[in-house]
């Protein structure tokens, strides 16, 4: 009753955390709020006893949100990021648009034929997890890590103004004909290259 | 109150708070009383200057400047202490565990990755300029020392062979993991200095930016955010007594006894070491943490596996 109570409490968390997101006036406030609506789902996951994938979800989101106040300001210049703001677009659209989702997936959780649950879970759940991901997914794994990584990097490199990129062009190891680096870079890295 | 169970939960909310806030405390002192004999000031004076700063800011009135957003200030503010009471109710002491989490490891993690959010909303709250940059410099930090953080949690997972710490505690009964893993153990406390915002990584509270973070904090405020830092310093090297350091075994003493004093040997380690270290720049320390830490930690990680192949288990 009581665990039901919180999973509940949880649940209302995660959505006010959501609704939020749209009704702060602040970029802060949104980032935030969002953080929340995710680590209450986290908590959520940790008390479905998924301890790891849980736990790994507030891990994760937190440093997301973390990594995203960054990017606001990086990305939309100072001013705007740091001012008030409202935090909705194309309103009329969103909003035919969440409703007809919302009531899609309301009608589907009452037509569609749920199965009963057929076997019984691993007693070690990490470790099946563990398992499924070095094991027979480790493929997928090893095929989606560098694509995502390249994307992240690739993005970055295209849409900063004033990075190396854009300031010195590719092939950064160039040099002078007498030796100089020929992209000198004034802010050199910790380790004097 | 006779059951285990509300007894913990007692102890969870009223021992470790006061536990983590004298040790917080002790080595607050007992950096001023290195400070006062650094100027040539009175030690003992030094050694109360955290004390006098306590009742000093718990009599000040806390100022906000317009457009401040308190809200999130305020919940930055006193996040910190409570993250670090967070981390340290997962800790083995001796055989009790107030928190017996299956993925207690992950679990400090997740924590330590709250303080980036912490941080960093101290740093806008305030509606300053100087704080706003200390709040920038310490995620440019973050994502210089999380990563071998996190590689070098890692490695104690692998010679344990579970997230928990019990099990971790209880597979260096032979051997302390710091003997076969002194990289990791080395990345793990820079880091808990790092998230700490504390000794060679203290730019985001730089006396360069006008105390970055700090800047506009007053009263209780800055107290709470005083005091935090501290608070997860500790709970730092606390955890590190479970990961590298055997948990609580150790002759005469009971369990929850040792754990105490290993924990105050690693702070005094990380106080007399991080006072001798200059201040590292973050866009520097990047570079550092990216060309060097990493490659240094996965060759500790390829050495622990390979370690726990052969023998089939911790050493």
């Amino acid at each position: 009753m009581i665990v039901a109570l919180i999973f509940w409490a949880f649940a209302a968390l995660a959505v006010a955390g959501g609704i939020a997101v749209f009704v702060v006036n602040s970029m802060a406030r949104a980032t935030y709020a969002l953080a929340v609506s995710f680590v209450a789902v986290g908590a959520m996951i940790v008390m479905l006893h998924l301890d790891y994938i849980g736990v790994i979800t507030i891990l994760m989101m937190l440093m997301e949100m973390a990594i995203m106040a960054v990017f606001m300001v990086m990305f939309m210049g100072m001013n705007p990021a740091l001012m008030p703001m409202d935090m909705t677009h194309h309103k009329r659209r969103s909003v035919i648009l969440a409703v007809v989702v919302f009531a899609v997936l309301v009608v589907a959780i009452f037509l569609i034929p749920w199965p009963a649950r057929t076997g019984t879970p691993a007693a070690d759940l990490t470790r099946s997890l563990g398992d499924a991901i070095m094991g027979t997914k480790m493929l997928v794994m090893l095929a989606i890590s560098p694509v995502l990584f390249a994307t992240i990097v690739a993005g970055l490199v295209l849409a900063n103004p004033r990075g190396r990129y854009d300031r010195y062009g590719d092939q950064l190891d160039r040099r002078t004909t007498d030796g100089h680096p020929d992209p000198d870079d004034p802010v050199r890295g910790g380790i004097g290259r | 109150m006779s059951s285990p169970a509300a007894g913990g939960a007692v102890g969870a909310v009223v021992l470790l708070p006061l536990g983590v806030a004298v040790l917080a405390l002790a080595v607050a002192s007992v950096n001023g009383a290195v400070n006062a004999r650094a100027e040539g000031g009175a030690v003992r004076d030094g050694f109360a200057a955290p004390v006098r700063e306590t009742a000093r800011l718990i009599r000040q009135q806390r100022r906000t400047l317009p457009g401040a957003d308190s809200l999130l200030w305020r919940i930055a503010g006193a996040g910190l202490g409570i993250a670090a009471v967070l981390q340290v109710v997962v800790i083995p002491f001796g055989d009790v565990t107030f928190a017996d989490l299956p993925v207690g490891l992950v679990w400090f993690n997740a924590i330590d990755v709250l303080l980036w959010a912490l941080w960093w909303l101290l740093g806008w709250g305030a509606n300053s300029t100087w704080s706003l940059v200390g709040g920038y410099r310490f995620l440019a930090q973050a994502l210089s020392y999380e990563i071998p953080l996190m590689f070098a949690l890692t490695a104690p997972a692998i010679g344990a062979g579970s997230l928990r710490l019990l099990d971790i505690q209880a597979a260096q009964q032979s051997v302390w993991f710091v003997v076969w893993m002194p990289v990791s153990f080395l990345i793990y406390v820079a880091s808990v200095v790092a998230f700490s915002s504390w000794g060679p990584f203290q730019s985001a509270v730089g006396v360069d930016i006008g105390q970055g973070v700090l800047a506009e904090l007053s009263g209780i405020d800055r107290l709470l955010v005083l005091g935090g830092r501290y608070a997860v310093l500790v709970a730092g090297a606390a955890f590190s007594v479970p990961l590298f350091f055997g948990g609580g075994s150790g002759p005469l003493l009971p369990g929850g006894i040792w754990v105490v004093v290993k924990t105050a040997v690693v702070l005094a380690g990380m106080l007399a070491v991080g006072r001798m270290v200059p201040t590292i720049r973050p866009d520097r320390l990047a570079e550092i943490a990216w060309v060097i830490v990493v490659p240094l930690v996965l060759v500790q990680l390829a050495v622990v596996a390979v370690i726990v192949a052969v023998n089939g288990g911790a050493l």
